[in-house]
């Protein structure tokens, strides 16, 4: 949920804005409600007392209440509308704080807050909403969950499934044994109280107890930002576990039910838990009904993880952005009604505690995780080819944090005595791992120097070699002579080309190959950058003076001729230019997935913003590249002037003339800019001003502005000479 | 080598293990892959790969054949190529895929990442002038999307022009109107690629036990 708000500035104002707008309908809607709730009150009222029959007279004889309170009518959306709309308060309020939210993770100040409601609504004498097992897993979790799904790196997460389900199913069943076990042992002792506490039941706590919860993990891990193998690691146990521990659950619920404890059941117990493991983890796309009816969390990752490629490639950029922000503020507001309804249900519920039970559980999970964790890494890193190192163990182990699953599968138990028991050694354990792991992993990774989330920049570089790599390492399997893993990811892309992809995707799209993708959604995003960061935002490429004319390779034709052309004329040339720049940027054809209509009767702004907007995008792709065409024909962007001052030609069909062929000044006047910064002082600040400089130049055609301009324009000029 | 029953531990792999870093049992492996590909002969060529169905559908299946017959990942610093290839150099040119052992100093991991940089490096390089020039560059990345039908010929050229720039701008930073990046240059890659981590990503298992071969 910390994803909403970490990035830059100008995001989470939008965000803000949305929350602040979506706060604003709570509330008229509340105040619709309590109204409509006024009328029915009155209609009720009229009904109840009088025949049906006489409605309308009824009307007329009784006097008109203008004002009742009628609470119960409204209640429910009334109360939900008012946790959600407290939700996105302190969303608000915490960012607002920032120097808190370094150093506590948002979960914990949100269980903290949920502390306090729930104090104060107890202390009202009001009954407090609980964390309801049926609210939270058909309301609350689902949007986290396929948000998760949705937004999970594929790539990272398919090459360390290995890994991943050998911690998710084989690492919590030996929590959930480990733990329930001990706990039985722990029971048993003198003086504890504790002596009814049969083992089946152990069990099922141990198996409730067990699984790391995606919530906490997510909420913990997104504001940390290790790397992302770590991350996936744990993050994948954390959404793939939920399986195992939704079946040993129902299983040790059953077996509680049918009586005690032998020896044969306990085998049967392992006998059947295995055979689980197994069908779990070898047959992982094709659970079987019962165990795929009960796992609600497999299907949604399924389907967000399958949806997505499709979705986003038949979609325009703007749906995407709007599905992107609408899935990640419903799920930060659940993730955050999830968190404070934790700590009103702490404050809420009939507690028991036992010194002893609850110690000994805290302790339990952290030494079965720890040694689970190192002796399944033991195993796997046999297998794997990027072993992970100790402080990667140590991570993994110290990430494993209990969150509301395990309160809510608590709560759904039946046995009252027991309940609150094990209740109450189930928040604690959640709050220790929340409250201490989470306060603490952030310095302990800065400690320990673990690789940290490497900046993504999306480098057409990178890109190109990972596709090389890719094939590369598939073709060296082919000639090894054996299937491994590149071979049949290879196959399965080919498979996904060949069918899938043209029935699934629209139009040319689908049989785009994904660099040519890549490469159109990096220049689109660096269009979008510039135009809406204006000026400050900072360009890695484009404050380079490095521009196509260092790269094409010169041809016989290329000729200097700036010093053939005198002084008058190159600025009468520059002159027109600029004059038919303005005029021709309306009919010039933005390369780009948005389709710039340019109305010319449209608001005068509006028209300048777009103005701009093209001139940077053409700035942009002047230093880029030749724009890569699909459909239009090549000749997109033809700036005609006056015959004799044939100055720019931008013609696609013909790259090899391209840039070259424009008489020096049409270049030196769009290079001149990016060589200005390295005249000035400071970086960024020069970036800024030229930018400012050129925008307003262009766009405003002020005269004053210009001949500014011009000055500067010839000083440096004269400089380059 | 002649077509030997692969017993474990032969004395002949003790120096091959020693220069590549195989283990025997891996060393029986490809050496019967060998003589699989190469029909029992002593020497590979280059139609034995072409031989290899699974190979064809590969876009970039020139270059990959023409690395096996590259004198510059022979390590021992020769140039050119030849046409065909014998055991030894067969397995050294496999032993750049070899992933790096768990402990290693950070030393020897640069060692590594430079040897597979090399590699790549080698396979961009055509004309072996020791620099990528944007017609090579362009070349790469037409092989890359060779395999798709809608494919313009603009488009690969953008997209080499657009990273032959990047590559630019984080090698050189400024230049003047007239200078001209010749091409790139070892160390201009490995600047380039200093985050891909490539020592972790270009690694495949290599068996120690023979599978029957699946695909020929």
């Amino acid at each position: 949920m910390a994803v909403l708000l970490r990035p830059p500035r100008r995001s989470c104002s939008r965000i803000t804005a949305l929350l602040v707008r979506s706060a604003c309908v709570l509330f008229l809607v509340v105040v619709c409600a309590a109204s409509a709730a006024r009328r029915d009150a009155v209609e009720g009222n009229n009904d109840t007392s009088h025949h049906p029959l006489t409605n309308s007279t009824a009307h007329k004889k009784k006097p008109f209440p203008v004002l009742s309170f009628n609470y119960d009518h409204v209640r429910k959306p009334f109360e939900i509308s008012l946790w959600i709309l407290l939700a996105l308060l302190m969303k608000l309020g915490f960012h607002i704080i920032p120097t808190v939210s370094t150093v506590v993770p948002e979960s914990c100040l949100l269980i903290f807050v949920g502390l306090l409601v729930g104090g104060i609504i107890k202390a009202i004498g009001e009954e407090a909403p609980i964390l309801d097992s049926k609210l939270f897993f058909l309301y609350l979790l689902p949007p986290i969950i396929l948000d998760a799904g949705y937004f999970l790196p594929i790539r990272a997460f398919t090459e360390n499934m290995g890994t991943i389900l050998v911690f998710a199913v084989v690492g919590t069943l030996w929590n959930a044994f480990f733990i329930g076990g001990m706990m039985y042992g722990v029971c048993q002792i003198e003086g504890a109280k504790l002596a009814d506490v049969d083992l089946l039941s152990c069990l099922l706590f141990g198996s409730i107890i067990s699984a790391v919860d995606p919530v906490a993990v997510l909420a913990v891990f997104e504001e940390i930002h290790i790397n992302e193998l770590l991350h996936i690691l744990v993050f994948g146990e954390s959404l793939l576990n939920d399986a195992v521990t939704v079946v040993l659950y129902h299983l040790f619920k059953e077996f509680s039910h049918a009586g005690t404890v032998t020896v044969s059941t306990l085998s049967s117990v392992w006998s059947v838990s295995l055979w689980f493991h197994w069908e779990v983890s070898c047959y992982m796309a094709y659970l079987s009904a019962e165990v795929f009816h009960l796992s609600g969390i497999m299907s949604l990752i399924a389907c967000g993880v399958m949806m997505r490629p499709y979705v986003e490639a038949n979609i325009s950029h703007k749906s995407y952005t709007t599905i992107k922000y609408f899935l990640k503020m419903w799920s930060s507001v659940s993730e955050t009604l999830i968190f404070i309804f934790l700590g009103v249900s702490t404050v809420a519920g009939p507690h028991a505690w036992n010194w002893t039970f609850v110690v000994s559980t805290v302790v339990l999970c952290l030494v079965s995780r720890v040694l689970g964790v190192i002796g399944l890494t033991f195993i796997i890193n046999k297998f794997r080819i990027v072993k992970l190192t100790k402080k990667d163990q140590f991570i993994v182990a110290y990430g494993g944090l209990r969150g509301a699953i395990a309160f809510s599968l608590g709560f759904l138990l039946t046995n009252s005595e027991m309940k609150q028991l094990f209740l109450t050694a189930i928040i604690t354990v959640i709050f220790f791992t929340v409250f201490v792991q989470g306060m603490t992993i952030r310095p302990l990774v800065e400690l320990l120097a673990v690789k940290r989330k490497k900046e993504n920049k999306g480098s057409i570089n990178e890109e190109i070699h990972t596709q090389f790599l890719d094939h590369l390492l598939t073709g060296i399997e082919c000639i090894c002579g054996h299937y491994g893993h590149h071979h049949w990811k290879d196959k399965l892309n080919r498979f996904n080309k060949a069918y899938v992809k043209k029935w699934l995707i629209a139009g040319e799209r689908s049989t785009e190959p994904q660099l040519i993708s890549f490469y159109n959604k990096m220049e689109m995003k660096q269009a979008m950058m510039l135009v809406e960061s204006g000026s400050a935002a900072k360009l890695p490429t484009i404050v380079s003076s490095v521009s196509m004319q260092n790269i094409q390779p010169r041809g016989p034709a290329r000729r200097r001729a700036i010093p053939s052309i005198s002084k008058s004329r190159e600025e009468e040339i520059r002159k027109i230019l600029r004059n038919n720049l303005q005029k021709t940027r309306q009919r010039l054809r933005s390369y780009s997935r948005h389709d710039l209509m340019l109305d010319p009767f449209e608001d005068l702004s509006e028209v300048r913003f777009r103005k701009q907007r093209v001139e940077m995008e053409r700035r942009m792709s002047h230093y880029l590249t030749v724009p890569a065409n699909r459909q239009e024909t090549p000749q997109v962007r033809k700036v005609c002037f006056e015959p004799e001052h044939q100055v720019y030609t931008y013609d696609d069909s013909d790259s090899t003339r391209g840039p070259r062929s424009s008489p020096p000044d049409a270049v030196s006047l769009l290079s001149e800019s990016p060589q200005r910064p390295s005249r000035r002082g400071d970086g960024e600040l020069r970036a800024k001003d030229e930018q400012e400089e050129l925008k307003l130049s262009r766009c405003l055609s002020d005269p004053v502005q210009r001949r500014k301009r011009k000055e500067t324009a010839n000083s440096s000029h004269n400089n380059n000479k | 080598m002649g077509a030997l029953q692969s017993l474990p531990g032969q004395p002949q792999y003790a120096d091959l293990a020693e220069k590549t870093g195989f283990s025997y049992d891996q060393i029986g492996v490809l050496h019967k892959r060998f003589n699989q590909l190469s029909h029992n002969e002593e020497t590979l060529r280059r139609d034995h790969f072409n031989d290899i169905p699974d190979l064809a559908c590969n876009p970039i299946r020139s270059q990959i054949i023409e690395a096996f017959f590259d004198r510059r990942n022979f390590r021992q610093n020769g140039e050119g190529t030849v046409d065909e290839i014998g055991f030894e150099q067969f397995l050294v040119v496999m032993s750049h895929f070899k992933p790096p052992s768990l402990h290693i100093t950070d030393d020897q991991r640069e060692k590594i990442r430079k040897e597979k940089l090399r590699f790549i490096f080698n396979m961009h390089d055509t004309d072996n002038d020791g620099t990528i020039t944007l017609e090579e560059y362009r070349h790469v990345v037409e092989e890359l999307l060779s395999l798709s039908e809608t494919l313009e010929k603009n488009t690969a050229k953008s997209i080499a022009d657009a990273a032959m720039l990047e590559v630019a701008s984080i090698s050189m930073g400024h230049m003047e109107p007239d200078e001209f990046y010749e091409g790139i240059t070892f160390e201009h890659f490995l600047k380039l690629l200093a985050e891909f981590e490539i020592e972790s990503r270009m690694n495949i298992r290599f068996l120690k036990m023979d599978t029957t071969t699946l695909c020929k």
